[in-house]
């Protein structure tokens, strides 16, 4: 396989204060492939999304989409360009019903440039998307305010506002966390559709045995530092990133 | 073991009807659905006629305050709290007041240009501070007018302490109130309409969670930035009108009075729906009106009311109208 990378990242890093986040980490993401970020709590894989997306400025390195240098672009052009990402912690609009949530994403240039003016009517777009993650259209759950809607919906609605935009890269930050079994096993098929749509899709978690089954990739960060990188099973066997994953016996 | 008992709203039976398209079948359902517009547009329209010249003026100036506040509240909606629609309000009123004394421009030209002209200034004074949030945003506002107050002191400009004086009035009182009311009305209506539109579901989302709207790739600052002019537009506008009626501007149009009463106005009315503003204006400057018969201890009465206001309906008046007029409520037992 021998796909042009889409996402090229170059020894990114940011210090906050006298605390090195991320130090000098470089990879590539390649056309359609799913890569799996993980490490330690506090190893700098949530500073690696909020880089690259420019939630947070670089102290130095290089981000480039598709050939084109992005470091320097704020965080609403770089969404423009085709990024999506999803929070850590959910972001929804708490005072508004589900699909009014979606209106925002269906707002932007990007949609409305894709599909070229203006975009019908949002709010049939904003049901249609919703449904596609898992809000049963029958069962109302879509005209429910946010706020009242539990933590495995709001997942959901985090992803369909990154969905909306019709990404050509996705970052999903650890969708998996706070769902059960049950969520998780009923999110993959979405994550294995967008695949099938030509996406790329990074993936943070913690939620390992489920990431291991979809990644082609992984990456493991520790203290700010990429100690490993390679296909699921091989990093999964290595040395290093037992001792700093799982800890040394 | 007693009872407990909770209260259960349930939506009227014609408000589910009226938002059918079986509504045009009826006029008591045509009627439910206009009423609440029709109610402040005939009111405001008609008040003039039957008002006294004194009572004229009180309206005169309920109007100016309700745009205030409505000013007030799409900032506010859009996650800006500003302490400082006064600013607003002098930079507008200075601005007519300058392209009338100077330049000797007609009260025509002035009104629309001090509204452009003042909205244009007031956001290129508040763009470098967008990115702030919360208090630290609504420091600077509070601090501004103040600062141009000594500014206009200090150099003399603009009449300095004196002022400017013998502007241009308006043709006719008719003239004045009718205008002021008239621009009251359709900023009511036609913000309210932008506020429901997806556009305005985008400045609310702002509020909510801005980190949010950014990542729909849409700039906030460009979206705040073009509600921080829409508010101080309307501010400036109620300033350029007031110069003309007074004939005078000079330092006082940067009062804190213009930056408090809005926001009294507002909360008292019902935060976060531009009519709840308008009619907190409407209660609010009657009433100051009102308690000046008991001279001395008049603003104890008012600041009493203020503070019973918000104990008793936190929500604001307009909200327990609206809930009022769509529910209907009743007490049932809770099942244990």
């Amino acid at each position: 396989m021998s796909a042009r990378p889409i996402l090229e990242v170059e020894q990114l890093s940011k210090s906050f204060g006298g605390v090195r986040a991320l130090n000098r980490v470089s990879f590539e993401l390649k056309e359609n492939e799913l890569l799996g970020v993980i490490g330690p709590n506090g190893s700098g894989k949530t500073t690696l999304v909020n880089l690259i997306t420019r939630f947070v400025r670089p102290s130095s390195g290089k981000v480039r989409f598709m050939g084109r240098p992005i470091q320097h672009l704020s965080a609403h052009k770089i969404v423009r360009l085709g990024i999506a990402r999803t929070f850590q912690m959910v972001r929804p609009f708490y005072q508004l019903p589900a699909y009014k949530n979606m209106i925002v994403p269906l707002y932007s240039p990007r949609v409305q440039g894709l599909l070229g003016g203006r975009y019908g009517d949002r709010s049939a777009v904003a049901l249609d998307l919703l449904e596609e993650v898992g809000f049963e259209r029958d069962a109302f759950v879509a005209y429910k305010v946010a706020g009242a809607l539990p933590q495995g919906y709001l997942k959901r609605l985090e992803l369909a506002k990154a969905i909306a935009l019709q990404p050509q890269l996705i970052i999903l930050d650890e969708l998996f966390s706070g769902l059960s079994l049950a969520e998780v096993a009923s999110i993959v098929p979405i994550i294995e559709k967008l695949r099938q749509q030509g996406k790329s899709i990074i993936m943070i978690e913690h939620r390992l045995k489920e990431l291991f089954r979809i990644a082609d990739r992984v990456i493991v960060m520790n203290y700010g530092e990429k100690i490993a990188d390679g296909p699921s099973q091989v990093v999964m066997e290595s040395e290093a990133v037992k001792n700093a994953y799982l800890g040394t016996e | 073991m007693p009872t407990q008992k909770r209260r259960e709203r349930i939506d009227r039976g014609i408000k589910a009807r009226a938002e059918d398209v079986f509504v045009l079948s009826s006029w008591r359902e045509m009627l439910y659905l206009a009423a609440p517009r029709l109610v402040p547009l005939a009111g405001l329209l008609l008040l003039p006629l039957v008002l006294g010249i004194y009572w004229q003026k009180v309206l005169l100036s309920v109007a100016v305050f309700g745009l205030l506040a409505i000013s007030w509240d799409i900032l506010a909606q859009t996650g800006m709290v500003s302490l400082g629609q006064g600013l607003f309000f002098g930079m507008g009123a200075y601005c007519a007041g300058v392209l009338n004394h100077y330049w000797g421009l007609p009260v025509l030209v002035t009104l629309p240009a001090a509204t452009l002209l003042g909205g244009l200034i007031c956001t290129l004074l508040l763009l470098p501070v967008l990115r702030l949030r919360g208090i630290y945003f609504s420091m600077v506002t509070l601090i501004l007018p103040l600062m141009l107050v000594r500014v206009i002191e200090a150099t003399k400009i603009f009449g300095g302490t004196e002022g400017l004086s013998g502007m241009t009035p308006f043709a006719s009182a008719w003239m004045e109130l009718y205008l002021v009311v008239g621009v009251l009305l359709a900023c009511l209506f036609g913000f309210r309409r932008m506020m429901g539109s997806d556009y305005g579901l985008v400045l609310k989302a702002i509020n909510d969670n801005d980190r949010s709207v950014t990542n729909a790739g849409l700039n906030i600052y460009w979206f705040k930035a073009q509600a921080l002019f829409m508010a101080s537009a309307m501010g400036a506008f109620a300033g350029a009108f007031m110069t003309h009626v007074y004939m005078f501007v000079g330092m006082p149009v940067f009062a804190l009075d213009y930056s408090i009463l809005p926001i009294a106005a507002a909360v008292v009315g019902g935060p976060g729906s531009l009519a709840g503003a308008t009619l907190g204006a409407c209660i609010l400057v009657p009433l100051s009106e009102v308690l000046r018969g008991i001279g001395g201890l008049r603003i104890v009465f008012y600041g009493l009311f203020l503070v019973v206001f918000i104990v008793v309906l936190p929500e604001g008046i307009f909200h327990y109208i609206q809930r009022k007029y769509h529910q209907s409520e009743r007490w049932v037992e809770v099942e244990q």
